[in-house]
Formats: C-alpha cells, structure tokens, sequence
C-alpha cells in the first residue's frame, strides 16, 4: 500500500481536480474548456478505479501495475487533447485549427510508432513496457508543444488572461514534472523525490482552478506586460 | 548525463514560465485603478516603487486574509524574493540587468498594492453586509 504521504498528495490532487470541474460548471465555462474538463473527468474516474483495484488486488499486483500504466496513458494521451485545444483556441481566429488538429494527430501516431520501436527490441512486458514509453515521450513532445504555443501567444498579441494563465500553468507543470522524473533518476535513494511528480501534479488543476475561478472569459491583459525584456 | 541534461533544461524552461506567469499575475491586475484610500494608507501617490513592496506586504499581513489572492500573493513574493537575489548576484556582474529588474520589483509592489486595495473593499463590503443585519 502507498504510505500516508503518497495517500494524502493523491487524495488531495483528485480535490483539486474535482474542485477545477465544479469551478468550471459554476462559471459555465465547462463546454468552453470541454477537453480541459474531459481530463480532469478522467483523472478522477482513473483515480476511482485505481483505488479500487488497489484495495482488490493489492499494491504489487499485476492487475494494479496494469491499471496503473495503462490509466497513466490514457491520462497523458488526455492532457496532449487539451493541449491540442489550446493550439485550437490561440490559432482558431487565424482559421489554422483543420491543420493544428491534422498536424496533432501525425505527432501522436509518430510518437506512438517511436514508443513502439523502442520497446519492441524487449519482449518482456511488452505491453506495460509500451504504455510507460508512450507516457514519457509524450510528456517530452507536451513540453516542446507548450513552448511553442507560448512563443506563439507572444507574438500573436493574445490578450485572454484565462488562456494565458492557463498556458502558463502547463507550461510550469511540464517543466516542473521533467524536472522531478530527471530527479528520481538522479537521486533514487532520497525517499523525498518520489514525491515530488506527485505534488506537481497536484498544482495543475489548483492553478487552473484559480484562474478560472479569478478571471471571467471576458477579462483581457496587456500583451506588452508578458514580454519579459521590453522591445 | 541523459537525466542531468533533461534536469538542467527543464529548470530552465521552469524559470522561464514562471517569470512569465508571474508577469501575466501582474499583468491582469495592472488596469486597476487604485483607490485614494489605499494610495493615503500606503503612501504611494504615482506609481509603486521596488522599495514599496516590502511595506504593501507588511500591510497585507495586517488585513484579513482574502483566499482568492493567496496563491498569486505567494507566486509573486517568490518572484520579488529571487529578483532581489538577483539584483544582488547577477546584476553585479551584469549592470545593464539592474534597471530591467528594478523594473520589475516595482511591479511586483504594483500587484500588491491592487491585491491591497481589493482586500481593503472586500473587508469593506463584508463589513458593510455584517451591519445590515
């Protein structure tokens, strides 16, 4: 079983994300940011059943290291859809969004082609093996994308505070998450790290909760003032 | 050397969004015009200095807390804590930096001052609804 710590960081991560689908409903904002709110949907609902199948099978268990991997694809291949819809809203005006969604889904079939390459070479556990890989890779394209949605924010002048906060908060959670896989790496035998991507993946739906919560659709921001060296 | 090289940039790109979602806090709240109550209390007749920052946060720390400003009010202070860092390492070595971080410590005391004033309505307006009844 996971211990209080890991227990406590999950439980708190599934409230946050709870909180970010009520906040969206209240602020009928859900349809607006559907595949933001599918995510969360989706964490919750992966959270539920890994909960269950934890308590079933145990933590060591084959079913739960099944659940687990495979939940955690799906999770991953959700958070590239909303990042996707991202790309649609600051490109939509530019009448761009048939190309970003054609160019999403090549992406995601290159990466998934890679992921498999690189497991294939084992046949130990490949399916798991596969999942886990898909997950990783994405992350890394998710953080790539990310960069690129904001240059572009920049210099399209978007000026939707909630969008950009939005952006902002995922472009800090991909860091962040790379920052503490490249840590567990780094530093296994420090019991802390582990903890770390957990935490981490607490802050997304708080920080997306927050800026829904804060700022209406309508509220808009100087695009000058996110310019860090003033030209 | 792979997961040092994935470290190394992910703090990097970390730093950056951060000083752009610090930024984009200050940006949301800089069409805010401040109110002559709290331009009286705080002494800040144009517009905020760096040096200003310090003593807003003293008097936020006075008045009731405000849960929707909480998160922003803790980002920021990080940000003005590493900028003042800065200023006093990086900008040594580089002086052409101190007045662009300077730039930005005094929007640092912008946000809180609105944070300030919005704090200083809301206490008001609860006040306010606690003597209707």
């Amino acid at each position: 079983m996971p211990g209080p710590v890991a227990t406590i960081i999950w439980y708190l991560g599934t409230a946050f994300e709870l909180a970010f689908v009520v906040c969206s409903i209240g602020r009928n904002s859900f349809f607006r940011y559907f595949f933001l709110n599918l995510y969360f949907v989706l964490a919750i609902l992966s959270s539920v059943g890994r909960n269950v199948v934890l308590r079933s099978y145990g933590w060591t268990s084959d079913e739960y290291c099944y659940v687990y991997f495979y939940t955690d694809a799906l999770l991953t291949l959700g958070l590239y859809v909303a990042l996707i819809s991202l790309y649609s809203k600051v490109f939509g005006e530019l009448r761009f969004s048939k190309y970003v969604r054609t160019f999403a889904v090549l992406l995601l079939l290159g990466t998934a082609a890679f992921s498999y390459a690189v497991v294939a070479q084992s046949t130990e556990r490949l399916s798991t093996g596969f999942a886990y890989e898909l997950s990783q890779n994405l992350y890394f394209v998710g953080l790539v994308l990310t960069y690129i949605l904001w240059g572009a924010i920049l210099k399209l002048g978007e000026t939707r505070t909630r969008l950009v906060q939005i952006v902002l908060s995922l472009g800090l959670y991909f860091s962040a998450y790379a920052a503490s896989y490249a840590l567990v790496t780094l530093a296994e035998k420090y019991s802390v790290v582990h903890f770390l991507g957990p935490l981490v993946s607490c802050l997304l739906p708080l920080a997306w909760t927050i800026t829904m919560w804060r700022h209406t659709e309508e509220a808009r921001l100087v695009p000058a003032r996110l310019v860090a060296v003033p030209r | 050397m792979m997961p040092a090289l994935i470290l190394a940039v992910s703090l990097v790109t970390l730093l950056m969004f951060f000083v752009s979602y610090c930024r984009s806090l200050m940006a949301a709240s800089s069409r805010h015009t401040l109110s002559a109550e709290v331009r009286d209390v705080t002494g800040i007749k144009t517009l905020p200095s760096a040096r200003d920052f310090v003593k807003v946060m003293q008097l936020l720390a006075l008045c009731p807390e405000h849960p929707e400003d909480r998160a922003g009010l803790r980002a920021v202070s990080l940000y003005y804590d590493i900028l003042n860092m800065a200023q006093t390492t990086i900008a040594r070595v580089v002086p052409a930096l101190s007045s662009w971080m300077e730039h930005e410590r005094a929007g640092c005391a912008g946000f809180a001052v609105v944070a300030l004033d919005r704090r200083i309505a809301f206490n008001r307006e609860a006040l306010l609804r606690e003597g209707e009844f």
